[in-house]
């Protein structure tokens, strides 16, 4: 694993991810608030994608590329982030679900108005 | 026998997957049955493996072994810690199943098999959480097992409190997960490395802990600390308790809380323990002033509630910090302690809520100002209230007792007075109520009619749904069976002889490959801790009771209480402000090396 030779992928990502929260912290509509998680969680994308970033190097399928010929880009970070995707989608779905059942019982989406659980 | 430790995760997976496509086919009874028979087979398994675990068991998920060093495959590690924690949530699985046998309402037509399977997804979350041999695999149990536990939480759909409280719990847990992923990316762009042992090698390599390393110390140990709910990530817990399922909340409360202090301890003790992590005194103070605070914190916010469910809520935040502080000691003695202490904790933790559970169902409240007197009739389940509340406070001989008398001794100092004092106040709070509901001892609080009277900025529990069709006019035996089978369990966890060394082995084999023995037993000195602990919550609750105006909420109380707003975008904020302060608490460590 070479050291990192470019910091701005990994700026992005920390600002990426900071704007996310900012966006969730400030919310005042819960899908909104939602969509300011998924941002968040694309910062994790770029992140693992420049850790596994190689100058030159191409994408690490082997069906027209001779094993060795030439530099691929890291595969296992790529696993990961696929992963990572589907676990997102899979919460994103979930807390879509909720918002819209928040919606139907308390008849706001707007947080500051949900204030039942307090204490 | 390794092959095995697949199963551990596999089992309860396809018995989900067997509800889900079979359950709307088949009565109410074959679907809960065959359900409590995975739960059972996977505790009867993770027992069996937890047998031959030493030394550890390693599994090469696909036969995708290492080749020449290096490795690609899945790595699952079954040690004593590891599996020890896998027999528990089965146990406790099994127990929240039976309880919900007869507590739950007659689930829509052609959904029979839905909660069990949902049930026993969270299981194999848990369990495949705590044998994940590497980083990554742990985040992916990690989320799944969060994913399972939001959609619980907010099974009961029709209630406004629950999907809010789901969704809370689900923002603040998902953005944990996400600096916890993050995390994992730093650590595997220094190392190239994702199985534990192996990260804390390449670490030790590389030369003394720089900024990376602390950053992603700080990022993996936020997504952690989230799930174990540590003062200031702890918001989301109050809310997600208060309104999820009894059955949900025994499992939320008695093992998945702690899985995320257990992660804390495998991550520090494999990464970040070597020359090129993080110096001990650094992880000492992090753990002691987070777990000191998170104490702290939970006793106060306990005894302070009235809704029932939230101060069993704030009593698992207050115990999550006595656990901090006992893996912060980072001596064998201090993991043994907490070790035990987590599972006597366990026991008797899902023992309360499942009595709480009683109370909601049969009354359709859990306000304990409201409920004053009226639950005379139920003896027997008082009685069990009044035993928990002793097992928190530490009277021996619980398991409870026992982990905290060891723990308290690894701790020492000024610690030790926390430690008395923040179990006591939690059992106090739960003595009173028990005084209160179940004897009508005391004056009925002013505002019990109608559940007025509270400020604004309180919880009050009443006019909860009950979780059946209609309030139970006789509680069903499997509801009352449950919490005195759990309370026997912490009971025994303390005074079968030869447990708690049992557990002292397990533990050792993982840290120090057996070549450390402690010995855990009973001290003069922890069981009169223990007792002092007793008296003082008997005290406490006995002046609560018979004079309320003494111990009356206090002003400065009241700022403490609005922190916990119910706003998502707060506990975000609170979220960030922990990172801030685990990266100010850890930083000196980075300054010397």
């Amino acid at each position: 694993m070479s050291e990192p030779t470019h910091v701005l992928p990994y700026l992005v990502a920390a600002w990426v991810f900071l704007a996310g929260c900012y966006g969730l912290a400030t919310s005042r509509d819960l899908v909104h608030a939602v969509g300011c998680l998924s941002v968040c969680q694309a910062a994790t994308y770029v992140l693992l994608l420049a850790v596994g970033y190689r100058d030159g190097a191409t994408a690490p399928v082997f069906s027209d590329l001779a094993p060795g010929s030439r530099p691929v880009v890291d595969p296992v970070v790529q696993a990961l982030a696929l992963t990572d995707v589907v676990v997102g989608a899979t919460v994103t779905a979930l807390l879509l679900a909720l918002v819209v059942q928040v919606a139907k019982r308390h008849g706001t989406v707007d947080p500051d108005e949900l204030s039942e659980l307090r204490g | 026998m390794h092959h095995l430790l697949p199963l551990l995760v596999a089992l309860p997976l396809l018995g989900a997957a067997l509800l889900a496509a079979c359950g709307r086919l088949v009565p109410r009874p074959v679907a809960e049955g065959a359900a409590c028979a995975v739960a059972a087979g996977t505790a009867v398994l993770a027992v069996l493996l937890l047998t031959h675990s030493s030394p550890p068991l390693t599994e090469w998920v696909g036969g995708w072994e290492p080749v020449a060093g290096h490795s690609v495959g899945i790595a699952l590690t079954g040690d004593g810690p590891g599996l020890g924690t896998a027999a528990l949530v089965s146990v406790l699985t099994l127990a929240a199943l039976a309880y919900s046998w007869r507590s739950f309402d007659e689930p829509p037509h052609g959904h029979a098999g839905a909660f069990p399977a949902l049930v026993l997804v969270f299981q194999a979350g848990m369990c495949g959480f705590v044998i994940a041999g590497d980083l990554f695999n742990a985040f992916v149990w990690f989320e799944l097992m969060s994913v399972v536990a939001y959609a619980l939480t907010g099974h009961r759909v029709e209630e406004a409190r629950a999907v809010q409280g789901a969704l809370t719990f689900a923002v603040v847990n998902s953005l944990g997960a996400y600096a916890l992923l993050m995390g994992i990316a730093l650590l595997y762009a220094r190392t190239g490395e994702l199985a534990l042992a192996r990260i804390g090698g390449a670490l030790d390599a590389h030369g003394p802990p720089d900024a990376l390393v602390l950053t992603g110390f700080v990022l993996v140990l936020t997504g952690l600390l989230v799930k174990a709910a540590a003062v200031p990530f702890h918001f989301w817990l109050p809310d997600a308790h208060a309104v999820a399922p009894t059955p949900v909340c025994m499992l939320l409360s008695g093992v998945m809380v702690e899985l995320g202090v257990l992660g804390v301890w495998r991550v520090y003790d494999t990464v970040f323990s070597g020359p090129g992590g993080l110096p001990a005194t650094d992880a000492e103070r992090v753990l002691t002033v987070l777990g000191a605070l998170t104490a702290a914190l939970g006793a106060l916010m306990c005894w302070h509630q009235r809704h029932i469910k939230r101060l069993l809520a704030y009593s698992t935040v207050a115990h999550t910090g006595l656990f901090l502080l006992g893996i912060g000691t980072l001596t064998p003695e201090g993991d043994d302690g907490v070790a035990l202490y987590v599972v006597g904790h366990a026991g008797v933790k899902a023992a309360l809520f499942a009595c709480a559970g009683i109370l909601l169902d049969r009354y359709g409240s859990v306000d304990e100002h409201v409920l004053h007197g009226r639950a005379r009739p139920l003896r027997g389940v008082g009685a069990m209230v009044v035993v928990g509340a002793l097992g928190l406070a530490g009277l021996p001989p619980f398991g409870t007792a026992l982990g905290k008398s060891v723990t308290e001794e690894a701790v020492g100092g000024p610690l030790t007075v926390l430690y008395v004092l923040a179990s006591a106040v939690t059992a106090a709070a739960v003595l009173r109520v028990a005084a209160r509901v179940f004897w009508g001892l005391g004056p009925a609080p002013e505002d019990a009619g109608a559940g007025g009277g509270a400020d604004a900025y309180e919880t009050t529990g009443a006019g909860e749904e009950p979780e059946t069709r209609r309030p139970l006019g006789r509680v069903p035996d499997t509801m009352t069976a449950v919490p005195a089978l759990l309370l026997a369990g912490a009971l025994a966890a303390g005074a079968v002889p030869g447990f708690g060394t049992a557990v002292a082995r397990a533990m050792s084999e993982a840290t120090s490959a057996g070549l450390v023995h402690t010995s855990v037993h009973w001290t003069p000195l922890g069981v009169g801790l223990g007792l002092l602990s007793t008296v003082l919550a008997v005290v406490l609750a006995a002046v609560a009771v018979g004079r309320p105006g003494l111990l009356a909420v206090p002003d400065w109380v009241l700022p403490l209480r609005r922190l916990q707003s119910g706003h998502v975008g707060d506990y975000v904020a609170w979220l960030l402000v922990g990172t801030a302060l685990l990266g100010a608490l850890a930083f000196p460590g980075v300054l010397s090396g």
